[in-house]
């Protein structure tokens, strides 16, 4: 599929400095690491997690445990989309009963992704608490389910024909935040 | 890869690239099986029949774990439960379940193509749980996904088949699979059981040994098969007896095998008769882990038939 690129709305600085606020914002939070525990969702909230948790381990001496959810099996597009998702591992290690939660992913968009997390987060045990950190909230307007992010990167209200696209250097040959547009055949199925 | 295949009805029609999908897959729900809440949402709603006109524990339980564990509805029928006992026809069977559309059917007969007729005129997925002494494609790919968890791969291995091949469709999808993602196969067993038509089979790389000793020599994985009673109407070997002596394996075997060597059996066993109960209950025997896999790599077929809709060809 090809995509024009519109925008480009964040440089790998800036994701860097976005991520360091969030850091600091999290441990001011939980007035620490105690119980904290990172979960990124996949693919792309796990880098983001694990470097969010480097970057606690230099505020607070403590590196918080990581967690990956690939939510595949929890999602509510099963029956609709065509080929199936390939599923992924999902690995959560110790334990997360009584743990504060931060869900970690690049963008947050309907909120379905979020839901999806949340169930199966609780198959896992019951945490403490859950909260939710995204790099990108594509605002309030596209939301589809009544959930919301504690912890925002950058608020960047787009159009449903846009697209944001996440690159880490993880993944991606670039690192950076830009805004397509999609195809005008592909909006209509999407 | 783009998974699209609407039934599994064999090995044979597989391709390399679909069997390792189907395996990574599996890899993945073994996970679900290990934690406290051993269940995941991915196919809520769907219903998943369970078709069985032979005896079967060890299948039908899987299956219908495996459904359970994907939140699907699983419906069971046995034979000795069913209307077939009242002179139904397969095919009047299946016209009556697809009234009641189902997702899935998991079909089990002594027929071999039974699955395979059942898939034409049925909507439903078919999944070919043993048909006959043709196939029994899930059993393979759980045999293969216990090798690879203790292997790390299948390429390149050596593996022996050993016992009654005539009447095993175990035997005959795990060739299919095992050549095609590149292990080399040898079988043995009592002359009246290798099939004349493998004859064809030894021309893609099988090879067909007369003794268990020579089969074993220097092999990564020995698969031993049941002796099926039940499907045999001739005498084909003298005695159980005379069948254990030569063929049965036993603990001195192994020496001649890779130091690493594994043993698999599909089950049930016929203890002291193919395999000996220190083989069977010993350090090298994946024979339980077969039947943890096979939860598994249900879990994945369902997933990967009875959920969703499929893209269409063309």
């Amino acid at each position: 599929m090809d995509f024009i690129e519109k925008a480009r709305i964040m440089d790998g600085a800036r994701i860097n400095r976005a991520l360091a606020r969030l850091a600091s914002e999290i441990v001011e939070d939980h007035h620490g690491t105690n119980d904290l525990y990172l979960v990124g969702i996949r693919r792309r909230g796990v880098p983001l997690a694990e470097r969010m948790a480097d970057k606690i381990s230099d505020l607070e001496g403590v590196r918080p445990p990581v967690g990956m959810l690939d939510i595949t099996l929890y999602r509510d597009d099963l029956s609709t989309v065509g080929a199936k998702p390939i599923v992924n591992s999902t690995e959560l290690p110790g334990d997360i009963e009584g743990r504060n939660i931060v869900l970690i992913d690049d963008v947050l968009y309907t909120g379905r992704t979020i839901r999806a997390a949340l169930d199966q987060l609780i198959d896992y045990g019951r945490p403490r608490r859950v909260q939710l950190a995204v790099l990108i909230d594509r605002g309030n307007e596209h939301r589809e389910l009544p959930i919301q992010a504690d912890y925002i990167g950058k608020l960047v209200p787009t159009k449903k024909s846009e697209i944001i696209k996440v690159l880490l250097t993880e993944f991606d040959e670039d690192e950076g935040v830009v805004i397509v547009e999609r195809p005008a055949a592909a909006a209509e199925a999407g | 890869m783009t998974f699209n295949l609407k039934h599994l009805l064999g090995i044979r029609e597989l391709s390399a690239g679909e069997i390792t999908h189907l395996l990574d897959t599996a890899e993945q729900f073994r996970d679900v099986s290990r934690r406290e809440i051993k269940k995941v949402p991915a196919l809520r709603g769907r219903t998943v029949i369970n078709l069985f006109f032979e005896a079967s524990t060890r299948t039908r339980t899987s299956f219908e774990i495996a459904a359970k564990r994907l939140s699907a509805d699983a419906v069971n029928i046995s034979v000795s439960t069913s209307s077939v006992s009242k002179g139904e026809t397969l095919l009047d069977t299946a016209r009556n379940l697809q009234a009641m559309a189902p997702d899935c059917i998991v079909v089990r007969h002594s027929m071999a193509g039974a699955p395979y007729h059942l898939a034409k005129i049925c909507n439903a997925a078919i999944v070919n749980a043993g048909d006959g002494a043709h196939e029994h494609p899930t059993q393979a790919l759980l045999d293969a996904l216990t090798i690879r968890e203790r292997k790390g791969k299948i390429d390149g291995l050596e593996v022996a088949i050993i016992g009654d091949v005539l009447h095993s469709r175990v035997a005959r999808s795990n060739i299919h699979l095992l050549t095609k993602l590149g292990a080399r196969v040898r079988i043995a067993g009592p002359g009246t059981m290798i099939p004349p038509e493998f004859a064809e089979l030894v021309e893609q790389g099988v090879q067909i040994e007369r003794s268990v000793a020579d089969a074993v020599e220097g092999v990564d994985v020995v698969m031993i098969l049941r002796i099926q009673r039940e499907r045999q109407d001739a005498a084909f070997f003298p005695s159980l007896r005379e069948y254990a002596v030569h063929y049965g394996l036993k603990a001195d075997h192994l020496q001649r095998a890779a130091t690493d060597a594994i043993v698999m059996h599909p089950g049930p066993m016929n203890r002291g008769i193919e395999i000996s109960s220190e083989l069977a209950d010993g350090a090298r025997s994946l024979i339980l882990d077969q039947v943890t896999n096979g939860v598994a790599v249900r879990m994945a077929v369902l997933y990967l038939l009875a959920g969703g809709s499929r893209v269409e060809e063309g």
